[in-house]
């Protein structure tokens, strides 16, 4: 297993570039909010039409490098999925935000090569127990998470962690 | 093999023996900090996760900043859970409006971080600490709430780069061009998942030191030290007597890259509209008009900052078509400047001058930009949409420079106003 979650994933593909940063995925004036739908509808407020139009269940987020940089604000990742991304596939994702995502479920992948392929409305599927995740049907390999974060995964997330050390004391 | 400060930091704080880069372990922070945005939703997930008793409260800091003083009544309703928590939890380190400030500035400023600590907090320049010889690192709120149930995270250990500095510097450049300097050098992402250490700055203050471990976050970086010195020391012993042992790195760390800088090969720095690693000298961007000036921020909004603000506009108006907002950093700060005069020589040349907030840094509330506004700064994050309105553009530079440009209306070099000199 080599991403977030477990079993298969199939979507659309919407690009983002490069240093996508938080304040773009959810802007500063949004932040007293907390409710994951309500969040969805302010997501990449400001940012391009084509992206805020495209947004939408089941949506495969495509981005560059360093997808996430800037502000700690989870209220960008849950802003994401509600507005119906279902996972992101990335050439990289800053620190912070790789770690909100993966708390969260969010299923994250790394593969340069697919988000080099991909362009808005490809056929992208995600295949977490293999590592692979599909291009229009060319199959590309997904940079394997650490152990203690697949372990963590499998666990079924940091709050189940969480819930379990607890339990124990 | 030697350690970097890094990972000895993280050593001491694990109990998983020696440790190395790439290594996850299991760490108790000396401090958890949690802000007016990431606390709430923390609070909500460590309900969720079944917690119902902070592991330790005296690890906990909470601090009213982001929305203080509420704008709006969302921001009320967060701020009143900061202080539901409080309650049931029992909190002891808690600032509310009036009490404290901006949580960056503040937290040292009340001895809560000292050399060798390692902090963790729901915002992303906990790594400012780094400039006391502390490990600061940001994360979201869920992993907040989990070390606030647990009183433990998990870290993955960092390889670490680092910054070599040499010679004296030109006039007019402070801690805040020196972390643009190297932005400026590796990117915004030149140092993901890394640390960084910082040598050769002796002749910078503490309040410098914070400017650039702020911003290393700007570069990805995990957490950003300045190699401990005299300076710390001496800022330690004020604040902490003698509660303390600086923890530096071995002769024989292992580096990822070691760069180097001439302090004298490089002016005043302005990162330009979009991207904090934008970066160019100064007297490229002179001329460009401003409608706003804000001196403020968790990075400069020091009595460092206030002072060079001030040694400017004294006996001068802010540019009749600019306006100029300053935000001292917390309530000790603008208490002082208010005795040193510096208040009184702002408002004078035309200054708004406001209570401890992050208010527009984040483009929440008390001085948005409007569509096609141009602001300088002294902040730490110039992307799009990041102040109010998307396509309203900022610059980011140090408090010598944001004020010249007050004066003058269009970007300025402080040395126009106050002649060629000194340091
Ligand atoms: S001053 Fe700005 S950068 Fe600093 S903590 Fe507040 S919002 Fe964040």
């Amino acid at each position: 297993m080599s991403g977030a979650g477990t079993g298969r994933i199939q979507g659309k593909a919407l690009l983002v570039g490069d240093n996508v940063d938080t304040d773009q995925i959810m802007p500063g004036r949004f932040l007293a909010l907390s409710d994951e739908q309500e969040l969805g509808r302010h997501v990449f407020d400001g940012y391009e039409e084509r992206v805020r139009q495209g947004i939408g269940a089941g949506t495969i987020l495509v981005a560059g490098q360093n997808f996430g940089c800037g502000s700690s604000r989870e209220h960008a990742p849950i802003g994401l999925r509600g507005a119906g991304v279902q996972a992101i596939v990335a050439k990289g994702f800053a620190r912070i935000f790789l770690r909100n995502a993966i708390n969260l479920g969010i299923p994250v992948v790394v593969s340069a090569e697919a988000a080099a392929l991909a362009h808005d409305g490809s056929q992208v599927e995600i295949s977490l127990g293999e590592g692979i995740v599909s291009v229009d049907g060319k199959e590309c390999p997904v940079e394997p998470f650490p152990q203690f974060l697949q372990d963590l995964l499998q666990a079924g997330g940091l709050r189940q962690y969480v819930r379990r050390r607890l339990a124990g004391r | 093999m030697g350690q970097t400060i890094a990972e000895k930091i993280i050593e001491r704080h694990a109990a998983a023996g020696r440790i190395s880069p790439g290594q996850i372990v299991e760490a108790r922070p000396d401090r958890i900090l949690l802000n007016d945005v990431s606390g709430p939703l923390a609070f909500q997930e460590f309900e969720r996760m079944g917690a119902t008793r902070v592991s330790d409260p005296e690890q906990v800091v909470l601090v009213q900043d982001h929305f203080a003083p509420a704008p709006s009544l969302g921001g009320a309703t967060a701020m009143q859970a900061m202080r539901r928590f409080r309650d049931s939890q029992g909190i002891e380190h808690f600032f509310d409006v009036g009490q404290g400030g901006i949580e960056h500035t503040l937290l040292p400023e009340q001895g809560l971080v000292r050399p060798g600590d390692l902090i963790i907090g729901g915002d992303s320049h906990t790594c400012t600490y780094g400039a006391f010889d502390a490990f600061g690192t940001g994360m979201g709120s869920t992993d907040i709430a989990a070390a606030l149930a647990l009183g433990e995270i998990w870290l993955r250990v960092p390889k670490t780069q680092r910054f070599v500095f040499r010679g004296g510097r030109r006039p007019f450049v402070t801690g805040k061009d020196v972390i643009l300097r190297v932005l400026r050098e590796i990117g915004v992402d030149g140092a993901n998942y890394q640390a960084m250490e910082f040598y050769g700055l002796g002749a910078f203050s503490m309040d410098e030191r914070m400017a650039i471990c702020n911003m290393v976050v700007e570069g990805g970086a995990k957490a950003g030290f300045v190699a401990p010195d005299e300076v710390t020391r001496r800022w330690a012993s004020g604040r902490l007597g003698d509660a303390f042992t600086l923890v530096a790195a071995d002769g024989d760390a292992q580096y990822l890259t070691t760069r180097t800088f001439d302090l004298d090969s490089f002016g005043p720095q302005v990162a330009r509209p979009g991207s904090p690693g934008d970066v160019s000298d100064l007297t490229d961007v002179v001329g460009q008009r401003v409608d706003q000036v804000y001196i403020g921020n968790c990075a400069n909004g020091t009595l460092t900052d206030l002072r060079q603000a001030a040694e400017v506009l004294r006996g001068r108006r802010v540019a009749r078509r600019t306006r100029l907002i300053v935000v001292p950093a917390t309530q000790e700060i603008y208490r002082a400047a208010l005795q040193e005069g510096i208040i009184e020589d702002l408002i004078s040349a035309g200054a708004a001058v406001s209570t401890p907030s992050c208010g527009a840094c984040f483009g929440g509330h008390m001085g948005l930009l409007a569509e096609g506004e141009v602001a300088i700064t002294t902040t730490n994050r110039n992307f799009r949409g990041r102040m109010g309105h998307p396509d309203a553009g900022i610059y980011l530079a140090s408090a010598y420079v944001a004020a010249a440009s007050a004066v003058a209306g269009a970007v300025c070099d402080p040395a126009e106003v106050l002649g060629e000199r000194k340091r």
